[in-house]
């Protein structure tokens, strides 16, 4: 089986990641977060990082994002080798206060438009336009505090999504929502990709939530971060969420992250959560 | 026997889906008392302290010692009248506002000098760990020294007496602007000024309208103390002129009314002006309740 490096006869990748080793700062110590991960990003990806805490996925993300800069090896975005922080790659945050409270939830979709140098009436209108994909055309003029924490999810995707960025980057978005709005937020993120086939980055821990959005997936093992597999998921949307297939998956990717299958079925199985 | 509870088994039932209803706010509407308004209160509070007030100066009858509610009320109100102490409150807020620009102009320079090197920051540390205990008053006769009798004194002590703690809740503000919010604002291309002025200054509002709230109240406090030890600036006093002055010529009820727009202006514009911008703002955004 051809493994890493890249298989002939695929296009360029849009996001390449070559031997990035990130090492960070504690008091007085340096600890490492990655070691050596490599991975290719294409156009229309929905390419997902997974793995427990500390395998440095948020890190990687952020790394991708410019905020970090690694210690070793190389990012580089349409060729373009990652130095710092640049509208075209908005990252959506898993924390709420992602969003100015100062801003109506127009204002805030159009705040990045606005500092990238787009003119006012074509951000307010491009503004307008993706609250109305999110479902929040009615909210344009809400504050932020007004609003529920799935609707501030969406505002964030919009404002993401308005700017046209050449990569989405999505730092666990759901987590810190309930399960029921979880699952109706990766729903509308399927049916927003399904319309737009944007690029996106998606870092997550919950297996479910990776085999139902992702369509690639990149398996990180902690402590440091090292990658343990790359598996397909395109197959899988959220209706094949309790198919003996997505069973299937989610015990073999445990099997890879936590060295044995999974004693009883998967406890964060969709079909046990009561809908 | 076992002594395990169990709960019963109960029966399930379904019920058919209701259709939305508006919620009774009516009810609770009219529930609400006269006495549940806040101005009200304190307004019956007020006319219960004058009425004392003017009990006590009618028994105490001597007007040169304590002159009671009436006469004050009636000095306050020749003094608004003749112009007499709408002039010296005129010269007191110009010269208040000069020393509390100048203190909100150092205050901008020291923090901006704090957030972007360390050895700005060190200087403010220091700098406020230092000044800000020290009564602004305290450097008047230092001030007289090096700018003479004149509004160049009242203007330093003023800018003392807001820049510290301005810069300090300023300072904090900005150390406390959430991380996610410094990255939001980093993703979009913002650096350097732009981030100051498009994400640190509104996130750390709350916190910088607080510390323009102390700094008023310290200028306030330090300017008519000040001018109550010097008074007049260029032959034009101030309002703590004018209560020294009365006092001076035994026109006790005066030395009143001086203090009562003394309270008045600081009411007005804690009540008025702070209160207005904060309910534009802070509140409007929910970053304060």
């Amino acid at each position: 089986m051809p493994v890493f490096p890249f298989q002939s006869g695929t296009p360029e990748p849009l996001l390449r990641a070559t031997g990035v080793t990130i090492d960070y700062a504690t008091a007085g110590t340096f600890v490492r977060a990655t070691e050596n991960v490599s991975f290719d990003v294409h156009e229309g990806d929905r390419f997902v990082l997974l793995g427990p805490s500390g395998c440095g996925k948020s890190t990687l993300l952020k790394t991708v994002g410019g905020f970090i800069t690694p210690t070793a090896g190389t990012l580089t975005l349409a060729g373009h080798r990652i130095s710092a922080p640049g509208p075209d790659r908005i990252v959506v945050f898993q924390e709420f206060d992602q969003l100015p409270p100062w801003k109506t939830v127009k204002q805030n979709v159009m705040f990045p438009m606005l500092v990238a140098g787009v003119a006012k009436p074509e951000a307010a209108r491009r503004a307008i336009d993706w609250l109305a994909k999110v479902g929040l055309a009615a909210f344009a003029d809400a504050y932020p505090h007004m609003l529920s924490g799935g609707m501030k999810a969406r505002v964030a995707i919009a404002r993401a999504l308005a700017m046209q960025p050449k990569i989405l980057l999505m730092d666990e978005p759901f987590a810190a929502l309930d399960a029921l709005t979880r699952r109706k937020m990766q729903e509308e993120l399927q049916t927003l990709w399904e319309e737009m086939r944007f690029t996106m980055l998606f870092v997550t821990h919950s297996i479910e939530e990776a085999l139902v959005v992702g369509n690639r997936i990149l398996l990180l093992s902690p402590h440091p971060g090292r990658v343990r597999a790359e598996l397909n998921s395109h197959q899988f949307g959220l209706h094949s969420a309790g198919s003996v297939e997505f069973q299937a998956a989610t015990a073999r990717i445990h099997g890879l992250l936590f060295g044995a299958e999974p004693v009883t079925a998967p406890a964060l199985s969709p079909a046990q959560v009561p809908a | 026997m076992s002594a395990l509870l169990e709960p019963p088994v109960r029966a399930e039932y379904e019920l058919a889906p209701l259709a939305r209803t508006e919620p009774a706010q009516h009810a609770i509407a009219s529930r609400r008392g006269v006495f549940d308004a806040g101005w009200l209160r304190k307004a019956l509070m007020l006319i219960v302290l004058a009425v004392l007030w003017e009990a006590v100066a009618r028994w105490q009858n001597n007007d040169l010692l304590l002159p009671g509610f009436v006469a004050t009320a009636k000095a306050f109100y020749d003094g608004v009248i003749t112009g007499e102490l709408p002039g010296y409150v005129g010269v007191s807020l110009w010269v208040l506002v000069q020393g509390y620009a100048a203190g909100i102009l150092g205050a901008f320079l020291l923090t901006s000098l704090a957030v972007s090197t360390r050895f700005g920051r060190d200087l403010l540390e220091t700098l406020t760990a230092m000044f800000n205990p020290l009564p602004a008053i305290a450097l008047l006769p230092l001030a007289l020294l090096w700018f003479g009798l004149g509004k160049g004194s009242l203007i330093f002590v003023l800018m003392h007496s807001v820049m510290w703690p301005l810069a300090l809740n300023t300072y904090a503000g900005f150390r406390s602007v959430p991380e996610t919010l410094r990255m939001a604002g980093r993703n979009y291309g913002l650096g350097g000024v732009g981030l100051v002025f498009q994400i640190l200054i509104p996130a750390a509002l709350p916190a910088i309208l607080s510390g323009l709230k102390i700094g008023w109240a310290f200028a306030w406090r330090t300017l008519i103390a000040a001018e109550l030890v010097f008074g007049s600036t260029s032959g034009q006093g101030g309002l703590g002129w004018y209560i020294f002055q009365s006092r001076n010529e035994l026109y006790t009820d005066k030395v009143f009314a001086g203090l009562a727009m003394v309270i008045i202006i600081g009411l007005l514009v804690e009540n008025i002006v702070f209160q207005t911008v904060e309910k534009l703002t802070i509140r409007r955004w929910g970053m304060q309740r």
